[in-house]
């Protein structure tokens, strides 16, 4: 089953933020050859949080690769506004990254020898058209802590740093690979709860990739993916609030 | 094989770059070790066998004329174990086919049997038949460079007569295994040689029969030397002795001597820093693998592998890079010190000089290099293999970083994040930043070193012949004459200006300390010779005392305003007290100086001249060259363009390739460290730079994090290396200089900027080319991954 890249007829249609084709990507090690997506068509709207479900080896994080220019797909593409992806070159990928995609990863990928600050002073200095690296922690709640090192945050504190820095250059696409993956889930709440808060007040559409299905409340669209194929598409009218969730 | 040991040699190959960069550093330092020491045991052996097979002699006095049975009194003097007395005068050598005239030492063979000392070796041919006037043997060098042989003919013009000789035989001397000329430097074979003649020949010619003008001594074991040179000035001051010296002031000993104090200089200063920094890059590279093996260790301890197995483990893994180093350095000192004592055999002629560095300079060699890796790897194998395995297999604690001075620093500066990176990982890995910069230090203060031998060569090259010698020739007379010959002189073919000089062999007492040396006299306003101030300026010197070099002054423990003995050794040898009025500097040599007026007034003598400074119309040069050679009167022709030329390709031949090949070990010292530290920068640093790509950083700015820690801590050490070389520098120096020579000292800024430039380079190079392995990250993994 595949995305509708149609909206509905009857609301105002929102923009189409990016758009993926067929989209295939085969690892090759040695003989052996490895289907990660096999045919993946997708559109995402402007300012819509979607959460792309699946067990490991689905083929989510290669997907979330391909989209956020960190792989190329072995076929198929995928456009950004008017950019096509496929055909960027290194710099170019580079470029797209550095001014439209934030990253947040399971294990923060913060630089241990940086300031909570610096580390979002990182992104603010080289993006377009940043916010200041105490707003953006001031949007997770981390203005007390601004001058602490990495390793003197906890886990939770430290995702919200790595959000922070996501947000930071107002990015027009928000990819989070299992951020709440490395957290109890007390943590993993407060972490789902910046996450929705920048994406409902800073519009940008936001991929979440889980295996924890219950995380699939919060969104307002839900992606299934198995054996490399989106196997499900389904809107959800109520999202609810991250407080409202356990697991 | 054991399952360890198979992990051992994976090791070893998985880090293989790393390994042969730090055995590469550690070859140089093996290498460097096994060619000077090598050459060094090579050269001294070989001259004592030559100086005991030919009977060098100890003691030599040089008068003006003694009978002989002064000879046998010399015999007496208490420690003299060997007399041998003879004739030696200047000549000038007419060889077929050259145009120029050379000059020649002619020695005397004794009428029956050998000299008692300084024998000459004959190399081929025969020596000259007793009974034939016209036979003489030529030294081997000088023959070879004018391409004579036995049975050729040559014309010499000896105390004022023209003698045509046949060449029998070629020799070699322990008296001139560097034979240079008298004021020279270096051998100049073309122009100056050496001939052996029969005495009875030489006596006719000299009008020296029954008599003799040199005399040599050899010693008893355990004779006090300066006693028996003492007695033997008291014996020969009525015959015209000029002081007798020992080995210490002969000219070819103190040449040796100098070459093998450098040697020795080099061996004991140049290895230890080459040691040193492979010690300190294996305890970097090796400590940071035991550091990421610390699981490993805890499962092998938990197995039952004790303290000793796992210590001996990485021990054996140090070893690998210690053998590796060991074999590479001694095969290329091996190599070098082949070279180099080839280069020897080129300027001091031995009858045989091979390399042979014996077992000591190798096993010491082995030794050290091995204990350099063992003792490099030592703490980080102690602390890794003493941990408790169940706090081995914990997860390092990660690293904690602090606010500190640095951040303000930083903050006030507004520095980017980036650098903010770099400082704080050289703060937080002070051990690891210090190998960085002490090892390119280092490196930089080898070039430093090696520029320095430029430097100081082209300051003297500059000094005599720029500023103090700038005449084209030297005329030296075989006596004094009236100084209307300088008038005279401008009648010889070719010459445009003329300036005399007169030269007198004196003793310089100060209290209880003497010394012999030459009395020049300086003529204010002279053109072609100029003596210089202690800076090296040209110098105004005072129309009445002494002027003295720095090092005879120091030597004699005077200062200006000092009174001075001065002996003279000729003539009426009458004693004058001289108050000191000047010191100057001097690198050739360490004459007395006195205005020509001041001196002829103490000698009560008229101005005379014994030499003739000359500027010559290269025109006229075959044509003086003719007039010289025919011309009684003229014992000697210095051409200083020619001395320069020859000096100009010794440094050519030799220094270069010797600073070439010091230099490039210097370079790979700083390649070897630089591309140590990168790689374990870029394997501990992968996750964090892998996700800086991920943020959107170009691999330049990526490369910035990487390069420019090793950049940054590069540029920072090059002060200590420049103080570093210096340092180096002088303790060369100190090799550099004898009692004939008294080398500037000075490095210019140029070398310093060059040093700085060449390691900066290098360091460059192999930090780029780590860098070229973050291209190969994979980013998506390394984000999988837990920092």
């Amino acid at each position: 089953m595949c995305a509708n890249p149609t909206p509905p007829q009857t609301a105002p249609a929102p923009q189409v933020v990016l758009r993926a084709e067929a989209l295939a990507k085969v690892y090759r090690t040695g003989p052996v050859e490895v289907h990660a997506l096999r045919g993946v068509d997708l559109a995402l709207h402007q300012g819509e949080l979607v959460v792309l479900l699946g067990a490991s080896g689905s083929g989510k994080s290669t997907l979330l690769n391909i989209l956020g220019g960190l792989d190329r797909p072995t076929s198929g593409q995928v456009w950004f506004g008017g950019q096509d992806l496929t055909h960027l070159s290194d710099a170019g990928l580079t470029r797209y990254r550095r001014d439209n995609v934030g990253f947040v990863f399971q294990f923060y990928n913060l630089v241990p020898s940086l300031t909570a600050r610096e580390n979002v002073g990182l992104v603010t200095e080289i993006a377009a058209n940043p916010m200041p690296a105490e707003e953006a922690l001031g949007w997770v709640g981390l203005t007390a802590r601004m001058d602490h090192f990495p390793a003197e945050l906890s886990g939770g504190e430290q995702q919200r740093v790595a959000i922070a820095r996501a947000i930071a250059k107002r990015p027009g696409l928000l990819l989070c690979d299992e951020p709440t993956g490395a957290l109890d889930s007390k943590t993993g709440i407060t972490v789902l709860e910046a996450l929705v808060r920048v994406n409902r007040e800073l519009g940008a559409s936001t991929v979440l990739i889980t295996h924890n299905a219950a995380i699939q409340a919060i969104a307002d669209r839900v992606i299934t993916m198995a054996d490399g194929r989106i196997s499900g598409d389904t809107r959800n009218a109520h999202p609810v609030a991250p407080s409202k969730v356990s697991w | 094989m054991r399952a360890l040991n198979r992990k051992l040699l994976r090791d070893l190959r998985r880090i293989w770059p790393q390994s042969v960069a730090i055995a590469l550093v550690l070859a140089c330092g093996v290498a460097v070790l096994v060619m000077a020491t090598g050459t060094l045991q090579s050269l001294s052996e070989t001259r004592a066998a030559f100086y005991e097979r030919q009977r060098f002699a100890d003691v030599f006095a040089t008068l003006t004329r003694a009978p002989k049975a002064i000879a046998d009194e010399a015999a007496g003097i208490e420690g003299v174990a060997a007399v041998e007395a003879g004739i030696v005068l200047p000549a000038i050598v007419d060889l077929p086919g050259m145009t120029e005239a050379a000059t020649a030492r002619v020695m005397s063979l004794p009428e029956a049997g050998q000299p008692a000392l300084n024998l000459p070796l004959l190399r081929s041919g025969r020596l000259p038949d007793p009974a034939r006037p016209d036979e003489v043997a030529l030294s081997e060098a000088f023959a070879t460079a004018s391409r004579l042989g036995p049975g050729e003919a040559i014309a010499i013009t000896l105390s004022g007569q023209r003698h045509e000789l046949r060449v029998t035989g070629l020799v070699l001397s322990p008296e001139y295994v560097y034979a240079i000329a008298p004021g020279s430097m270096t051998p100049d074979d073309r122009h100056f040689g050496l001939i052996w003649m029969n005495e009875a020949a030489m006596a006719e010619s000299a009008d020296l029969q029954g008599a003799f003008n040199t005399l040599a001594l050899g010693l008893a074991r355990g004779a006090d030397e300066r006693a028996v040179i003492a007695a033997l000035d008291r014996l020969l001051s009525p015959y015209g002795g000029i002081g007798a010296h020992g080995r210490d002031r002969q000219t070819s000993h103190v040449f040796l001597d100098g070459e093998l104090q450098q040697l020795g200089t080099i061996a004991s200063l140049m290895p230890p820093v080459f040691l040193i920094v492979s010690a300190f890059l294996v305890n970097m590279v090796l400590g940071r693998l035991i550091g990421l093996e610390r699981g490993q260790i805890g499962l092998l301890k938990a197995f039952g592998y004790s303290t000793r197995d796992v210590a001996l483990h990485y021990i054996k893994m140090s070893a690998g890079i210690g053998v590796l180093g060991v074999a590479l350095g001694l095969s290329l000192g091996w190599l070098a010190g082949h070279w180099m004592t080839a280069l020897y055999g080129d300027y001091f002629r031995f009858p045989y000089l091979i390399y042979a560095p014996g077992a000591g300079p190798v096993v010491l060699s082995a030794v050290l290099g091995m204990a350099t890796v063992t003792g490099g790897v030592l703490r980080a194998v102690l602390a890794a293999a003493r941990l408790s395995p169940a706090e081995a297999m914990a997860p390092s604690p990660p690293p904690l970083f602090r606010q500190g001075w640095l951040d303000r620093l930083g903050h006030g500066a507004g520095l980017r994040q980036t650098t903010m990176m770099i400082l704080r990982s050289i703060i937080r890995w002070p051990g690891r930043a210090a190998v960085t910069f002490f090892g390119v230090g280092a490196s930089v203060s080898v070039l430093v070193a090696c520029f320095y031998m430029f430097d100081v060569v082209a300051i003297f090259m500059d000094e005599v012949f720029v500023l103090s010698n700038r005449q084209d020739a030297t005329l030296a007379l075989s006596q004094p004459v009236n100084d209307v010959a300088i008038v005279d002189a401008l009648a010889l073919p070719g010459v445009r200006l003329a300036e005399g000089a007169f030269a007198v062999p004196v003793r310089l007492h100060s209290g209880p300390v003497s010394r012999t040396t030459t009395l020049q006299d300086f003529r204010p306003g002279a053109e072609l010779t100029r003596l210089l101030t202690p800076e090296g300026q040209p110098a105004t010197l005072p129309g009445d005392g002494l002027v003295l070099p720095d090092r005879l002054a120091e030597r004699l423990g005077v200062r200006q305003g000092a009174r001075v003995a001065v002996e003279l050794l000729t003539g009426s040898r009458e004693t004058w007290e001289v108050r000191v009025a000047a010191i100057i500097r001097q690198s050739l040599g360490e004459q007395a100086y006195m205005a020509n007026d001041a001196l002829f007034r103490l000698m009560r003598q008229p101005p005379q001249v014994n030499m003739l400074h000359l500027r010559i119309d290269p025109a006229g040069l075959p044509a003086l060259h003719a007039q010289v050679k025919a011309t009684p009167a003229i014992a000697g022709l210095t051409l200083w363009t020619d001395v320069k030329a020859e000096i100009d390709a010794t440094m050519d031949r030799s220094m270069r390739v010797v600073t070439t090949i010091f230099s490039g070990l210097g370079m790979l010292i700083a390649l070897g460290v630089v591309y140590n530290a990168a790689r374990i920068q870029l394997s501990e640093r992968a996750h964090e730079l892998a996700t800086l790509r991920v943020l959107g950083f170009s691999r330049r700015e990526v490369g910035y994090v990487l390069v420019g820690e090793m950049m940054l801590l590069s540029v920072l050490s090059i002060p200590v290396g420049w103080l570093g070389g210096w340092g180096l520098a002088v303790l060369l120096h100190r090799g550099f200089s004898s009692d004939l020579v008294n080398l500037p000292f000075g490095i210019t800024r140029h070398s310093y900027a060059l040093a700085a430039v060449l390691v900066l380079g290098s360091a460059l190079l192999a930090a780029l080319w780590v860098r070229r392995g973050l291209d190969k990250v994979d980013l998506v993994m390394a984000l999988k991954q837990r920092t």
